[in-house]
């Protein structure tokens, strides 16, 4: 129940001092959900995030709802997402009141002036921040790079581009865990269920193709 | 106004929308104001703007705002649990596969290359953001601070977004 409730008003904050939508929430999560609370690692953060966003929906939401059901399971899944949306229904409500107060508020135009630059800020440092964990090798850089052009000068939709590197990671990665004859490393204890032990020898021998394992 | 329509309205601009609020708003748009002709357009307009400057998820705020428009608190409840409820059951699904079978090699690998997309994405999301937001040499300034004040001394994003609301009524 302390969980359940911690986990509320975490996502309660997050909701509320988040402006200009999903992806200015992800350095607030990372920095609460990760640095401070550590419920997840750095690594299954970006896994979430990434799943998060082939999903539909606000990426927000859906990254709370993941984050609250490895956490705490389905009553956390619940308490992170009422946590999420809550201070915009009360937010919007309050304003939807007084609507015609606010609209011509100077202080509060120029407030948001000053939060629009922190904002960029904030989001391109959360990118750097996933940068440092999410790619490790040449292989990572090339996909990454290439995501960055298809988005920002190809315009492609991210759905698809997360699916192609979804792909492009099974084939360019599967070596390094999934032993066959053709592995990168001789396993010499070859186990039925053990993709773990193999994969810890695989690291120890080729220190440089060992994603992963750098908990 | 019927609360179970709207519910299913938005569950339905819930379900069909990826990649964020904005990708929802012609979805919104279209269901709103052409289908069920529950706003003008001018209304339609003025709700996103508020939206979009008050805190949380865009497609969250619009949602509730349309709801309460239409058909008051109950409406505004209905929107909301409407537009977040897809969501909520999809990624319990994806969650409960993924937890069972991210340990093995093939989702492994996977991961390994979406990682590097996400790393692409937000940083795209910073940039797409540069266009709107940091459009004079006061911006770039507060921008530059907040990048020091994050990593150089650690400080709470949500500090720094209320010192740089605080900044932007003194310069501006």
């Amino acid at each position: 129940m302390r969980l359940l409730l911690q986990m509320f008003f975490v996502f309660f904050r997050i909701g509320a001092f988040t402006f200009g939508g999903g992806y200015a929430m992800v350095p607030l999560i990372q920095r609460e959900v990760v640095d401070v609370r550590a419920w997840t690692t750095s690594e299954e953060f970006i896994d979430m995030l990434s799943l998060a966003q082939t999903a539909p929906g606000p990426i927000a939401v859906n990254t709370s709802v993941f984050v609250g059901y490895r956490k705490a399971g389905f009553p956390g899944a619940v308490a992170a997402v009422v946590g999420t949306t809550l201070p915009s229904f009360l937010v919007i409500l309050a304003i939807a009141v007084f609507f015609t107060q606010i609209r011509k508020s100077h202080i509060a135009e120029a407030a948001f002036a000053g939060v629009r630059p922190a904002v960029v800020a904030l989001v391109a440092g959360a990118a750097y921040k996933i940068g440092r964990v999410a790619i490790i090798d040449l292989r990572g850089l090339i996909i990454g790079a290439m995501v960055f052009l298809a988005v920002v000068v190809l315009d492609v939709h991210p759905i698809p581009v997360i699916l192609a590197s979804g792909v492009l990671g099974y084939f360019l990665f599967r070596r390094d865990y999934v032993v066959g004859p053709q592995g990168p490393a001789t396993c010499d204890q070859p186990s039925g269920l053990g993709e773990r032990a193999s994969d810890v020898q695989d690291a120890d021998q080729v220190p440089t193709f060992s994603p992963g394992h750098d908990y | 106004m019927n609360v179970l329509t709207l519910f299913f309205t938005f569950a339905k601009i819930g379900l069909f929308t990826f990649g964020g609020g904005y990708a929802m708003i012609p979805l919104m748009q279209r269901e709103i104001i052409n289908v069920n002709g529950w706003l003008t357009m001018k209304e339609f307009v003025d709700i996103i703007a508020i939206a979009e400057m008050t805190p949380g998820p865009v497609a969250v705020n619009s949602a509730t705002y349309v709801g309460y428009k239409i058909a008051g608190i109950g409406g505004a409840a209905a929107a909301t649990i409407g537009v977040v409820f897809p969501s909520f059951v999809v990624i319990l699904a994806i969650a409960t596969l993924f937890l069972r079978f991210k340990d093995a090699p093939a989702v492994k690998a996977v991961t390994m290359g979406l990682r590097p997309a996400v790393t692409a994405l937000v940083a795209a999301a910073a940039i797409s953001l540069t266009k709107a937001a940091l459009v004079d040499l006061v911006g770039l300034i507060i921008a530059i601070l907040v990048l020091l004040g994050m990593f150089r001394l650690k400080i709470h994003p949500v500090l720094i977004i209320l010192l740089a609301g605080v900044l932007g009524v003194i310069l501006y």
